[in-house]
């Protein structure tokens, strides 16, 4: 009843008045689903460039793309991907699920809120500027000093780009201070911090992270424009800077930034495993203690990605240590993952099979990383395309899975519609198809000598078999995405009615309508344990006389 | 526009090479494929990392297949049979003997690891001694330019050479019992670059306002190729590298014929006032002559070299005549501009550079 109610309510107003509701919301789930869109554009953007560059690449010495272009189309690819498509997917996911899993009406700071998403937008839109300026910057996204002076990059491109992500990374932070300030003061009664949903847990962690791993970026950042337009020498070597100086910062936020986007998938995914396999989930207290250990080891690795820049033996060696020690919270949550699905009953519905892909491929992405932390071994695959095969590993292996997991879990709370299974099937099975095809070669051309970041390269290198198989491979994602958003468009308009808890679920915002009034819940819940909806389900059996 | 690797290099005819030229055409073997593979290595850091890869792949192997496995057993042994089962499973919420089991299980691995890493760090990462007389030792200054590399020869045996040369790094080859190690010291002149050869050695960055150190030695001549390994512009991809090993008495003859200043021929004087006269001499250093230029490669024997543009093109007068007209169509952003010379003194200078053995 309460779903037809708020469709009569949203077909009525006129587009003008939809659009002032929508720029002008501070309704956390309203600000979530833009957040999500705006990362799926710019998902998309972001795809489009990666084809452009794998085209180049096909061949040896190909005519496609100059240099200029080829660089412009990397560091747009890569900054793309990470600030504008996966921190705000993640953000938006937690902005619309975590008030909802905590049985809270909002955020605590909803104009904030709204901010964070227009200001990350607008840097977005500030860094895509630069193309009207004559090109992208061409700087590569980790932009290492001094090619980003003056003297090297004299376009204007590398102002907008650091301006722009100074903008975006104002948006982020407050996200982050929301995020912590919601989850720390708005629980439902009886939800005391160790009863938290694990997604909520996870979204905690990674607030935390980029509160302290952001403004060592931004500061960097703003130093930058210094130098460039204020005649600073911060990084200017010729006037004494240093070039080390910006790796270690910029990396000091770089590799936190890696688990910023894994950490919240780490949470859907203990969201949807426990549900889809009918069971509660192992060792929730060991998971987040390892979501605790990973956020504060994962501060003090960041110089693995800089073992080829000389560092002492004994500096090589506590970021060996420090790296691989990563691995093991990280190993102990993969375990709790598998033990949930041991002697459950596993159904294979559209969220599991993206978390069982997430789980076979990002397994291959952390057993990589083993190999890359392993100093002397990273002197020769550092900057090579095994590099790219092994983060790809991780962000689309382990972040696109476990976010499209999400979305086909979450999407009939947001909508109130289900997704088809069968489109849902195909999305998955070209994913995953296409996926293992582009970058498993990648590591075969790595360890053949490949370095990243070429535009072309010699036919007698026997790197184009690796490459066209590469090529192949990104092609056939293609469709996968396509078949994405049709299913969305598709399930929008004619999709099953989906009912307040389609999956059986066990936490607080299956057990409001779908989509959810914008008040969230008519009455605040009260828990008493991990999972409220299993108390109410089961009277006889429930949670809180286990935990 | 035409292929342009050097798979040509076996085909041209018109190239008055030297005898050293001609083996190593031989050795290029027309449209063969050169081996950059980090699993052939030749020298003792390659195969120190290699050994230490085998290692770690056997291990996060065997990690792969055990958990895998579990994955898919569980997949297949859990999944739902019937689609309407209303009974939940047992719930079991956890027990701390398996996950103190599965936290000290890896660290255990880890420890393993990390004892084998040590052991290859100090293996590769070896200070540089002090050169002295009989040590058999060459020493290198690579400075990483945009997008060049340039050699200065300091020492080898323990006698100071100080020549500089570009792109084409020599070096003798090790024999049996005489090991003659090869230590670089890396710096920039511009942007971050990377020394990278992977059957050699692994990568070593060369930074601006900071020195690094590498090392490699080996017993098996011929050329190994690599190249710039960290973003450094638009031509980052173009700046390539050739190691040449040879065997010590033609190193000693290359030695010997790159300490010579610029040969002199009468007969092409007029190529070299041209030569002289042109702004090429701002940039570039013929030794024997004005030009003095540090900015650009070295050409006082810029036929010694078997390509053009750090390793993009076979050095023939054809692709040289093509390069001094125009370099910008060759590589794209490159810091030598077009300088609109005349047909005549194009191939006055050309006919004069190809003297330059």
């Amino acid at each position: 009843m309460a779903v037809a109610e708020q469709r009569r309510e949203l077909a009525r107003p006129s587009w003008t008045a939809t659009l002032h509701d929508w720029v002008t919301t501070v309704d956390h789930k309203k600000i979530g689903i833009l957040y999500v869109v705006m990362a799926v554009v710019f998902l998309v953007v972001g795809g489009c460039e990666a084809l452009l560059i794998r085209w180049q690449l096909l061949v040896p010495r190909s005519d496609f793309l100059g240099p200029d272009t080829f660089n412009q189309l990397f560091t747009m690819h890569g900054t793309t991907m990470v600030f504008f498509m996966g921190m705000p997917i993640l953000i938006g996911m937690g902005n619309y699920l975590v008030p909802l899993m905590i049985g809270a009406r909002d955020m605590a700071f909803p104009r904030l809120n709204a901010l964070g998403f227009w200001a990350t937008l607008f840097g977005g839109l500030l860094v895509y500027f630069s193309f009207a300026t004559g090109g992208a910057p061409a700087i590569g996204w980790f932009a290492y000093a001094p090619l980003t002076e003056r003297t090297f990059s004299r376009s204007p491109a590398t102002d907008l780009w650091a301006l722009g992500l100074i903008v975006s990374g104002v948006g982020t932070t407050t996200a982050a201070i929301n995020f912590i300030a919601t989850i720390l003061g708005m629980r439902a009664p009886g939800m005391a911090l160790r009863k938290v949903p694990f997604f909520v847990w996870t979204m905690l962690w990674t607030s935390v992270q980029i509160a302290i791993a952001l403004p060592p970026l931004t500061a960097i950042l703003i130093m930058i424009v210094f130098d460039r337009n204020l005649g600073a020498h911060f990084f200017d070597t010729q006037n004494g800077g240093s070039a080390l100086l910006w790796q270690h910062l910029f990396w000091f936020f770089g590799h936190p930034e890696v688990y910023i986007l894994i950490l919240p998938v780490f949470g859907m995914v203990s969201e949807i495993v426990p549900v889809f396999s009918r069971k509660v989930l192992f060792g929730y207290e060991f998971m987040a203690a390892a979501t605790a250990a990973i956020v504060f080891i994962s501060l003090g690795v960041w110089a693995h990605h800089m073992f080829a820049v000389g560092m002492s033996k004994t500096e090589d060696l506590f970021f060996v240590v420090s790296s691989l020690l990563v691995s093991i919270p990280t190993g102990i949550k993969f375990f709790n993952w598998l033990a949930t699905m041991y002697g459950g009953r596993i159904s294979f519905a559209s969220p599991m099979l993206f978390v069982a892909g997430f789980l076979s491929m990002f397994l291959i992405g952390g057993l990589t990383g083993i190999m890359l932390a392993a100093a002397p071994w990273n002197f020769q695959l550092t900057d090579s395309y095994f590099v790219v095969g092994h983060f790809h590993f991780v962000l689309i292996g382990g972040t696109l899975f476990g976010v499209f997991a999400g979305i086909h879990y979450w999407f009939p709370k947001v909508t109130g519609r289900m997704l088809s299974e069968r489109l849902a099937r195909w999305q998955f099975w070209l994913l995953y198809i296409g996926f293992i095809m582009t970058f498993v070669p990648m590591h075969v051309a790595g360890i053949l000598g490949m370095p990243r970041r070429i535009y072309t390269y010699d036919a007698d290198r026997g790197w184009a078999i690796w490459n066209q198989l590469t090529t192949i491979g990104a092609l056939i994602q293609v469709p996968s995405f396509a078949i994405f958003v049709v299913n969305v468009i598709w399930a929008l308009r004619r999709g099953r009615p989906a009912g307040d808890d389609p999956w059986n679920a066990w936490t607080l915002e299956w057990s409001t309508t779908s989509p959810p009034p914008s008040y969230n819940f008519e009455e605040i819940p009260t828990v008493r344990s991990r999972r409220p909806l299993w108390d109410l389900k089961h009277p006889d059996d429930p949670d809180w006389e286990y935990e | 526009m035409p292929p342009r690797g050097l798979v040509g290099l076996a085909t041209r005819t018109d190239c008055p090479g030297s005898r050293m030229d001609l083996s190593l055409l031989l050795a290029d073997g027309g449209q063969a494929v050169q081996d950059l593979s980090t699993f052939h290595p030749v020298s003792p850091p390659a195969e120190s990392i290699r050994n230490l890869s085998i290692l770690i792949i056997a291990i996060t192997g065997f990690i792969f297949i055990v958990v895998e496995g579990v994955l898919i057993h569980s997949i297949i042994r859990f999944r739902q049979r019937r689609a309407l089962e209303t009974v939940e499973p047992p719930q079991v919420y956890g027990s701390q003997p398996i996950e103190i089991a599965w936290t000290v299980a890896p660290a255990l691995i880890v420890m393993v690891i990390v004892l084998v890493t040590i052991r290859t760090l100090w293996e590769v990462n070896v200070n540089p001694p002090e050169e002295k007389p009989g040590d058999n030792a060459l020493f290198v200054t690579v400075v990483g330019r945009q997008w060049w590399w340039e050699f200065d020869y300091d020492h080898y045996n323990g006698r100071p050479l100080g020549f500089i040369t570009a792109n084409e790094l020599h070096i003798p080859a090790s024999e049996e019992g005489v090991p003659r190690p090869v230590y670089l010291t890396l710096k920039s002149a511009d942007v971050c670059h990377s020394f990278w050869v992977p059957r050699l050695a692994g990568k070593t960055d060369l930074l601006p306002g900071r020195t690094n150190q590498m090392w490699f030695q080996t017993s098996e001549r011929g050329l190994f190729l690599g190249q710039c390994a960290e973003f450094c512009g638009p031509q980052h991809a173009n700046m390539l590298l050739r190691v040449v090993v040879d065997s010590p008495q033609d190193f000693q003859t290359w030695l010997e014929n790159q300490q010579r200043p610029a040969v002199e021929d009468a007969a092409l004087h007029d190529g070299k006032a041209a030569f002289l006269a042109q702004s090429c001499v701002n940039c570039h250093r013929v030794r024997g002559t004005r030009a003095q230029g540090g900015y650009a490669p070295d050409l006082t024997h810029l036929m010694s070299r078997q390509t053009l543009a750090s390793g993009m093109i076979p050095n023939d007068s054809k692709n040289l005549r093509e390069w001094i007209a125009n370099p910008q169509a060759i590589k794209p952003a490159c810091l030598m501009p077009a300088f609109g010379l005349t047909d005549r003194d194009r191939n006055q200078i050309v006919d004069y550079l190809r003297t330059l053995r």
